[in-house]
């Protein structure tokens, strides 16, 4: 029942060759592994709703209708935005912040106006969240995915924030910039989803 | 000492393990007594599994007690053991063995679930694929017979163990926090279950306010009842005697408490139990008693 | 036997200057961001709450000493059955499995100075002491008593408070548990030294990236099935309200989605931490790596398809049953694969009876136990009869703590030097092993029969048919209460006072072996490089690996 204790230094001693204190920048990947996890919690809310699409008669119910235009319009908005977000990508490519502050700046602007015009169809519906199941589900799936507009608005507001500092991003370096966009992609993606499922499947009866 | 006995050993491991196993198998006393057509069916299969099971842990746990004793560390010994890294053949017979138990339990499972009436569920609905033709024209039968006898038209179980044909009985069972309640359509309610032996019954269940799960255990039955979801168990009793109804599902403080009892009557017993109550419920209903008896 | 108090490695200097050498003891209770700290922070608040929980089943159990529910109110045992399973899942094994051993010894396995991202890491940490309190505090509110599975309608209309701090309780853990696994992959997928090629990874990192994996895509759903329930119970929406158009049934496929998954993340980790202790104390290589690492994953695979044999006897049709039968019972080849293959990493090896050893073995044997009844339950015939029975009871404590919890204790004796540079005390060690293993094995053995002749599962108050044996499974509580006491008086004592480790007194083969126990602050002065294989003992791949008897 003895361990005999042996030198520590088992393969200490070989020589260590890289410089093992240079710090790499993971945080692209860490993200994208998080939106694996992410897409699941839509995806989650995406089965329940289809669930209940497949039960009810008629879905969505009487008297909770959903309208065409006005979310016609904000997809246009927000798929629009992911091309206008790209562009900033590409300016700070070539190290330009300006053009990079720019472009974030109209796709902060687009990402607002969305949500203004979610608010908008939140006051004009005439239904509420408790007024039936599909009412739940629309207001949940929708409220959850202008949560995550929300955030992404803050990220890119925060990308901008720190390009005023000299030399923040550069070309060589801007993971935080494409951070920002990459995730302004999957909301949008999420959205396209959301709106197939929500809006268009609602006129396929 | 090794090379020799080695197969014997082998040998006489493995009748051993085999006589122990088929031994638990056919032994085990840990079931109550059978009492409907699915008891043996679940039995004779968990004992299979039993059986099985036993081989497997005797095999294991022995190779590795004997593996634990016999490479035990020798005193004054520091070394390192075997350097063996691995062995195809080997890792291939253990993944493929348990594999092939694995598709036969498989197979088996889905032969006595099919047996137990699983794929009836629905009205019979579901089984019209797969259970063989020859109960084709039961089945049409029922479907139409269906409407006209259920105790509440709107029933539609989707979930349970159904059964083809008219079932000879038939009982709305209501699970409420912390009661059960059953009705007979020919207009009785008690607060326990009678049935006649060796007769089809179809229990229709339902939920007033929280998930219960309604469980015979010498029936070797469970079925959850599901408040919005209508669910079914067709069986047929095999025993005259009284058996427990427990609760199965979390449904509050008294979950525990709500146990009630079903009597498996002989048809004549049955027949009395049934005019009995019919009076004694439906006073104005005592001149066509007779009529309702004579099913 | 000297005086030093928590050990420092004062010796050298280490590499990167902005850190101090060592911890303090108020570090620990502090936002540290080193691996090390938080692993430890995991281990110590887990162990809390296993004793918490602990407690909870000792007077569970105490009540059911009789049939009838005399001791405590029936409410309140449905409060502690809930909160007790609640504590031992996502209060113990999860944390202590996953964020304990994996923060401490993921990055010294691969040559890490930390993980990728210290700072989440320890944010992770820190969601759990509130995710605790939320629940410990729900009993002013008189406890979530819905059981662990909290079903709609009655988690809607029982206890709606503490319902209510139970889901945000979950959801901040499933969050922690989301973040920790983006970081262990992030980590182990970028952070290897160079000279560690994938094949040279140990499986207890193998082991983790499954887990990770696992969590990351199954979590979430947890969390959503949660979040409505929330709403349900505070804002007045339906999802789960039948008499309103809601299904109940929907909440248990997002339940047990994740809930099944979880049964995997509390025994892949501790699968990987039987690959390394047994051929350390075994001194032999493992057997079959590459079939290790890869029932891990498939196990991870299947796994994700199998959460409806929780449902057998709930609203599930004919077709999903038999569907749900076969993917389970699938799930029994890999693992059987693992199984057979530590079996025969035993073979041939010059086996130390170390306590690591001894919870090693005996967690093979518990575990096939509860293995094996698994499936039996996973063939729908008969889950329809053993579901929600103290059958189910007696499989899930087999695997879950003749193997988890065995697993962790394995752990612990296994790595206890490195993380304190302390020995524990080893007679005091066997006591403990001999202790727990019979008070499991009383506690649970007998409630396969309970179940199977009857007895459901979740009640305070029984048929009294069942008293003799539920008093034997009674007496095993109280026997296993007991053997924590060896096991807390070992630790407190060595800890302070034990004897000193060496770097490396196992005489291991993988990397967090070739540093200092316990290690510096980043790990190395210098990082390590792979010479060799984490398990090649008895192979002359380098000298300092004594082959012949050495005595020092
Ligand atoms: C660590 C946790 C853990 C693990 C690893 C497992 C492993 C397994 N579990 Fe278990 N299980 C739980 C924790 C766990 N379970 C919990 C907590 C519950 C209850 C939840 C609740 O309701 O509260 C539960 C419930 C549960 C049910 C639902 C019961 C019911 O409520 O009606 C089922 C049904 O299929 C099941 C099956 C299985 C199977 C098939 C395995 C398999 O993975 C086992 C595989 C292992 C072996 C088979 C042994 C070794 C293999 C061999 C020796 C090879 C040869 C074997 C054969 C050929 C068979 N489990
Ligand atoms: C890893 C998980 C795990 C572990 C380790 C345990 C450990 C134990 N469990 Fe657990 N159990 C579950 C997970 C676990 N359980 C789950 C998930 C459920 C289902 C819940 C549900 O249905 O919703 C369950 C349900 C459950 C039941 C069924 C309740 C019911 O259905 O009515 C029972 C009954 O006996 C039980 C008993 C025990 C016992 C005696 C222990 C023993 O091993 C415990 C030993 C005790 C200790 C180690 C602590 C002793 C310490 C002290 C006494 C001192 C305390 C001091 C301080 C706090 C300072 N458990
Ligand atoms: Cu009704 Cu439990
Ligand atoms: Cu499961």
């Amino acid at each position: 029942m003895t361990t005999a204790p042996t030198p520590t230094e088992l393969t200490l001693p070989q020589e260590a060759h890289h410089d093992d204190h240079e710090h790499h920048d993971f945080r692209m990947f860490g993200l994208l592994t998080f939106l694996v996890s992410e897409s699941l919690m839509f995806g989650a809310l995406f089965a329940v709703f289809l669930i209940f699409r497949s039960e009810f008669p008629a879905w969505p119910p009487e008297d909770t209708e959903v309208e065409l235009i006005l979310p016609a319009i904000n997809t246009v908005i927000l798929v629009s935005s992911s091309f206008v977000i790209h562009y900033g990508d590409v300016a700070i490519k070539k190290g330009n912040v300006a053009g990079l502050r720019k472009w974030y700046g109209i796709t902060a602007l687009m990402g607002i106006i969305f949500l203004a015009g979610q608010a908008y169809e939140y006051a004009t519906l005439g239904y509420g969240l408790t007024t039936n199941v599909f009412a739940n589900c629309f207001y949940i799936m929708t409220g959850f995915h202008g949560l995550h507009v929300l955030v992404g608005i803050l990220l890119i507001l925060g990308v901008m924030w720190r390009s005023r500092i000299p030399n923040h991003y550069t070309a060589e370096k801007h993971v935080g910039v494409e951070m920002a966009e990459i995730y302004w992609h999957f909301v949008d993606v999420i959205w396209i989803i959301l709106f197939v499922l929500i809006y268009v499947l609602a006129f396929v009866n | 000492m090794k090379q020799l006995p080695a197969s014997i050993w082998t040998l006489t491991v493995g009748i051993l393990v085999t006589l122990i196993a088929v031994w638990v198998g056919n032994n085990s006393h840990f079931f109550p007594e059978q009492a409907s057509v699915q008891a043996p069916l679940v039995d004779n299969f968990f004992n299979l599994m039993l059986m099985i099971a036993t081989a497997l842990f005797l095999l294991v746990a022995g190779t590795i007690i004997f593996f634990a004793i016999q490479f035990r560390q020798r005193p004054g010994d520091e070394g390192d053991g075997v350097p063996l890294e691995g062995d195809f053949s080997l890792e291939a017979y253990w993944t493929l063995i348990p594999a092939v138990i694995v598709i036969v339990l498989g197979i088996y499972s889905v032969e006595v679930f099919t047996e137990m009436g699983g794929f009836a569920a629905g009205g019979g609905g579901g089984n019209h694929l797969l259970m063989s033709h020859h109960h084709h024209h039961e089945m049409k039968a029922q479907l139409v017979s269906d409407e006209m006898s259920e105790p509440t038209p709107e029933f539609e179980a989707k979930y349970g163990l159904g059964g083809a044909g008219k079932p000879d009985v038939i009982v709305t069972v209501t699970g409420m926090q912390y009661a059960w309640i059953f009705n007979y359509p020919e207009g009785i309610t008690a607060g326990e279950l009678h049935i006649p032996v060796n007769k089809s019954v179809q229990l229709n269940i339902k939920a007033a306010d929280v998930i219960h799960s309604f469980w015979v255990p010498q029936f070797r039955l469970k079925q959850d009842a599901i408040p919005g979801q209508d669910t079914e168990l067709r069986f047929t009793a095999t025993k005259v005697g009284d058996y427990p109804i427990v609760c199965a599902e979390l449904c509050g403080g008294y979950h525990g408490a709500m146990r009630t009892r079903v009597y498996v009557h002989t048809q004549e017993e049955y027949d009395q139990w049934l005019a009995e109550n019919l009076v004694a419920q439906n006073p104005d209903l005592s001149k066509t008693v007779a009529v309702h008896t004579e099913h | 036997m000297a005086q030093a108090q928590l050990p420092v490695s004062g010796e050298f200097p280490v590499a990167s200057g902005h850190h101090p050498t060592a911890w303090k003891w108020y570090d620990y209770f502090t936002f540290n961001v080193d691996h090390k700290l938080i692993g430890i922070q995991y281990l110590v608040f887990s162990f809390v709450f296993y004793l918490i929980g602990g407690l909870m089943a000792v007077v569970m159990r105490t009540e059911l000493y009789t049939p009838d529910a005399d001791v405590i109110d029936p409410n309140l045992y449905n409060a502690l059955l809930t909160n007790h399973g609640t504590i031992m899942i996502f209060g113990w094994i999860v944390p202590a499995a996953i964020g304990g051993f994996g923060n401490f010894l993921v990055p010294l396995m691969i040559g890490a100075r930390d993980m990728a991202f210290p700072r989440l890491n320890a944010l992770a940490f820190w969601m759990l002491p509130p995710a605790g309190l939320l629940l410990v505090g729900s009993f002013l509110f008189g406890g979530a008593q819905a059981g662990w599975t909290s079903y709609p309608p009655l988690s809607l209309i029982t206890a709606n408070t503490a319902q209510s701090m139970w889901c945000l309780s979950i959801i901040l853990a499933g969050t922690s548990s989301i973040l920790g696994s983006v970081n262990f992959i992030v980590t182990m997928v970028k952070m290897r030294v160079p000279s560690m090629s994938w094949d040279k990874m140990p499986l207890f990192c193998w082991a983790m990236m499954a887990t990770s994996i696992l969590a990351l895509l199954s979590t979430p759903v947890l969390a959503i099935g949660l979040i409505l329930l929330l709403f349900d119970i505070n804002f007045g929406t339906s999802f789960f309200k039948p008499d309103a158009g809601g299904n109940v049934i929907i909440y248990q496929h997002l339940f047990w989605f994740y809930s099944h998954p979880a049964v995997y993340l509390m025994i892949l980790p501790i699968f990987g931490i039987m690959s390394e202790v047994i051929p350390v104390h075994a001194r032999k290589p493992i057997f079959g790596y590459k079939a290790i690492v890869g029932s891990s994953m498939v196990i991870c695979f299947v796994g994700l398809f199998v959460w409806v044999h929780h449902m057998f006897t709930s609203g599930t049709p004919p077709w999903m049953r038999m569907f749900f039968t076969v993917s389970t019972l699938i799930v029994a080849v890999p693992t059987g694969v693992k199984i057979f293959s530590w079996t025969a990493t035993l073979w041939g090896g010059k086996i130390r009876y170390t306590s690591a050893m001894l919870f090693a073995i005996g967690l093979l044997i518990m575990f096939v136990v509860g293995g094996l009844s698994g499936v039996t339950l996973g063939t729908a015939p008969v889950d329809i009869h053993m579901h929600d029975t103290y059958y189910v009871v007696a499989h899930f404590h087999y695997v879950l703590f003749g193997g988890s919890v065995f697993g962790l204790y394995a752990a612990i004796y296994h790595w206890f030097p490195k993380m304190t540079g302390r020995m524990l005390h080893e007679p005091l060690g066997k006591v403990h092993f001999l202790l727990t293993l019979i008070g499991a094995n009383l506690t649970f053995l007998p409630m396969h029969v309970l179940g199977t002749q009857g007895m459901p599962r979740r009640v305070a108050m029984y048929d009294p048919q069942f008293t003799q044996i539920n008093q034997i499974c009674t007496i095993g509580a109280f026997i296993l209460a007991f053997s924590v006491i060896p096991f807390l008086v070992n630790v407190i004592w060595s800890w302070g006072w034990g004897e000193k480790a060496s770097g490396n007194p196992w005489r291991a083969l993988t990397l967090e072996w070739t540093t200092d126990s316990p290690p510096i602050i980043e790990n190395w002065h210098r990082l390590p490089v792979v010479t060799h294989g984490p398990y090649d003992y008895g192979l002359n791949h380098h000298q300092e690996m004594p082959t012949t008897p050495a005595h020092s």
